[in-house]
């Protein structure tokens, strides 16, 4: 449920001229809720940015996410996929 | 990738016939300045509360909708988490809420000169919706109205 909840936020927060993105940790829901930007990453469920206690790891889910916002060429909506460089 | 396999057999079979609630017309904001530029804040689903703050509901049916406001200055280690849902595993974000609310992370990319802030404060809810209709049209608009009139321009939304 998590996956739509945080969706479902995401396009109030858009509507307010907010850029928005968001994890997604299963693929049917980000594929039938359509979030405006969704980065679905590789991870199971409760570890969203990898793995705890790990920066560096956290650091690349989360510089994923800002390229998609940073990416004009996106359209909504726009799911792309996480590929760890580890 | 997480999996539905991950879930016990009950909540695979309501997974099964679940319907999810499709975004139409899908919103989509046009970025208007460089992320150096950019306020950020966080929403995450994880049920995380701040020290003197309401609980979620755990038993409010279709899932408490309601969301907490979490201080970027706030003391990680003092979060509690009341997320309801026994089907993933607790622990990871318990050993370090960062995985959930990145708070150091991002504070971390403002030293770097990645983003421009980060806001003064992030939203909390806890994600087990499975009843979204006052999601919807209540807690979520009046969600969004807050990082507007704080000036947020780019918002992570982080599920569990």
């Amino acid at each position: 449920m998590c996956n739509q909840t945080v969706s479902l936020i995401s396009a109030e927060v858009e509507r307010n001229g907010i850029c928005t993105v968001v994890i997604q940790l299963l693929r049917e829901p980000a594929v039938k809720v359509r979030p405006p930007r969704a980065l679905l990453v590789p991870f199971r469920h409760g570890y969203p940015l990898d793995a705890p206690e790990a920066p560096d790891r956290q650091h690349q889910v989360i510089e994923a996410c800002l390229q998609m916002l940073e990416s004009a060429a996106l359209t909504a909506p726009a799911l792309r996929e996480y590929k760890a460089s580890y | 990738m997480a999996d539905m396999n991950e879930f016990s057999l009950p909540v695979r079979l309501f997974l099964a016939a679940y319907p999810w609630r499709r975004i139409n017309p899908v919103p989509f904001a046009a970025s208007r300045k460089p992320l150096k530029d950019c306020r950020l804040a966080l929403v995450s689903s994880a049920g995380l509360v701040a020290p003197g703050q309401t609980p979620f509901d755990e038993d409010f049916r279709g899932g408490d909708f309601s969301y907490r406001e979490i201080p970027n200055d706030t003391d990680l280690s003092l979060l509690q988490e009341f997320h309801r849902s026994d089907s993933f595993d607790h622990s990871g974000l318990k050993q370090d809420p960062n995985l959930v609310l990145p708070i150091d992370r991002v504070n971390e990319l403002v030293t770097r000169g990645r983003i421009g802030s980060v806001n003064h404060r992030h939203l909390s809810f806890m994600g087990s919706i499975t009843a979204p209709g006052r999601l919807m049209k209540e807690s979520a608009p009046a969600a969004a109205r807050v990082l507007a009139s704080d000036g947020v321009d780019v918002a992570l939304l982080v599920p569990v």
